[in-house]
């Protein structure tokens, strides 16, 4: 039976300081791994839909006619099974968070196929 | 004979993360019995089954708890493994006991925090989460995820850890052992914690076993009863022996969690040296098809996994028994006859879980 036993760990807490991060002066670095938001390189997506027919929350829709894909940010649960699923790998997990918003929109890319780029 | 009244407790209490209602019955101060109520946060998770398909579904079951979620995909994995009678690669096994038994490791010391909270030891309570926070950030590191790792597939797992990374996974956790040595002195002599759980809450033997308690609230009664002694994934070839105390009060359930801790850190360090080279997933193809029954030992006791499937790529039927749903007949057990200050600290000490438990 003790009676000051958080004694010691107290006074080396007084002497270390806080242990947590001082946001926002510092922030914390993600890891490499950190499943953060799917963005899409949309150049190379064919199109095929399977992102959309894998994805286990339905946040993705494919619209081949338009060529247009999108994503609803706050419906995705980032598993990464859309990536995992893509033939052309064009899905990645980056390691940043999507940002807190008031509301929900589908974040859309659309892949241009008949404009001429500027430089050609 | 003192006056009778009943109280309701929960199912929004200080002392509980998740809403569980108990109409207690007392007399003057004593607990005479205690009525549960459960159903405040069902989700229907079982009946998905029906509309995700089982690849889906694994990212479901990991969602039926927000605590040990490795361990339920890793539940629902085994049992639609076993349909496939696939036997996954050799690494995968180890790496889901080493992400199995950090996830044991989290547990436990999230719920030391809260029991040092719910007597009202607050620093003691931040200590236990500090140690916490140290093995989300190597989920984190190692999985991409704090809390949900979506790391358990079919066949497998989906991702690595490198040998770099398990090095120091290890040099973490022999860093985190003093610091664990340390808390643990205090929760095993402190005076106060103690007065509030020694003889607390006291459950037999013969209780726990007819009323069919599970995991470390049968270990603290002196069940051995442990489904890591099963053999699954990994763990037929790692030397550990389940932890067992004789008291059965609240104390002892302190003190069956605490010695887990360390157990876990060593079965940790046992996969580490044991680990081969090798795949981490096996291709699976079709759709399953016959059922199968599966038992796995998660931080609060044994879960029990059902799935019947036909064939289809829907599964037609899954069940899970959770541990929390088999321990709340020996909580009710643990409340006769307690003092009503001393609730709160004997429904923290079965480790609630609600939301595992109405899924
Ligand atoms: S799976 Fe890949 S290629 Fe197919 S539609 Fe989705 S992003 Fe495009
Ligand atoms: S990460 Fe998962 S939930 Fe998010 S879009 Fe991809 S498949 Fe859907």
């Amino acid at each position: 039976m003790s009676y000051f036993s958080m004694s010691k760990i107290l006074l080396k807490n007084l002497f270390h300081g806080p242990y947590t991060t001082l946001y926002p002066i510092k922030k914390k670095e993600s890891f490499g791994r950190t499943r953060g938001r799917i963005e899409i390189e949309i150049d190379s997506c064919i199109f095929c839909g399977l992102c959309q027919r894998r994805c286990p929350t339905g946040a993705i829709k494919v619209d081949k006619a338009n060529t247009k894909w999108s994503i609803e940010r706050f419906q995705c649960i980032q598993c990464n099974y859309c990536s995992e699923v893509c033939p052309k790998k064009c899905l990645t997990m980056e390691n940043q968070y999507t940002s807190p918003a008031h509301e929900k929109v589908r974040d859309e890319r659309i892949k241009c196929t008949n404009i001429q780029s500027p430089n050609t | 004979m003192g006056k009778r009244t009943v109280i309701p407790f929960g199912p929004q209490h200080p002392v509980l993360p998740e809403p569980i209602h108990l109409d207690l019955v007392l007399v003057d101060e004593t607990v005479e019995s205690a009525i549960p109520r459960i159903g405040y946060i069902h989700r229907g998770l079982e009946k998905l089954v029906e509309k995700k398909d089982f690849q889906q579904y694994t990212y479901v079951a990991e969602r039926i708890c927000g605590i040990c979620s490795f361990m339920h995909g890793m539940g629902y994995c085994m049992a639609v493994e076993s349909i496939f009678e696939a036997d996954i690669p050799e690494r995968a096994k180890f790496l889901r006991t080493i992400w199995a038994e950090l996830s044991r490791l989290h547990s436990h010391l999230l719920w030391l925090g809260l029991m040092a909270d719910a007597f009202g030891f607050e620093s003691l309570f931040m200590q236990s989460w500090k140690l916490r926070e140290l093995i989300l950030d190597i989920f984190e590191e190692t999985t991409g995820g704090r809390v949900i790792f979506s790391v358990c597939d079919i066949g497998g797992v989906r991702r690595d850890i490198d040998g770099a990374t398990l090095n120091k996974i290890v040099n973490i956790l022999t860093d985190m052992e003093k610091e664990l040595r340390e808390i643990s002195h205090v929760f095993f002599n402190d005076h106060s914690v103690k007065l509030r759980t020694q003889g607390v809450g006291v459950l037999s033997k013969q209780a726990a076993f007819d009323l069919g308690a599970v995991g470390p609230m049968a270990r603290a009664s002196g069940i051995k009863l442990d489904m890591r002694c099963r053999g699954y994934a990994a763990y037929d070839r790692i030397k550990f022996k389940p932890i067992v105390e004789t008291e059965g009060d609240s104390f002892a359930r302190i003190s069956v969690r605490i010695k887990e801790l360390f157990q876990a850190i060593s079965i940790i360090k046992q996969c580490v040296a044991l680990i081969p080279e090798g795949d981490i997933k096996m291709k699976i193809t079709g759709n399953p098809s016959g059922e199968h029954f599966t038992r796995l030992e998660q931080p609060r006791g044994e879960v029990v996994y059902y799935a019947k499937a036909n064939g289809t790529k829907y599964l037609d039927r899954l069940r899970v028994r959770t541990p929390t749903f088999a321990n709340v007949p020996a909580l009710l057990e643990t409340l006769k006859g307690c003092a009503l200050a001393d609730v709160p600290i004997l429904i923290l000490t079965i480790d609630p879980c609600i939301s595992c438990t109405e899924r």
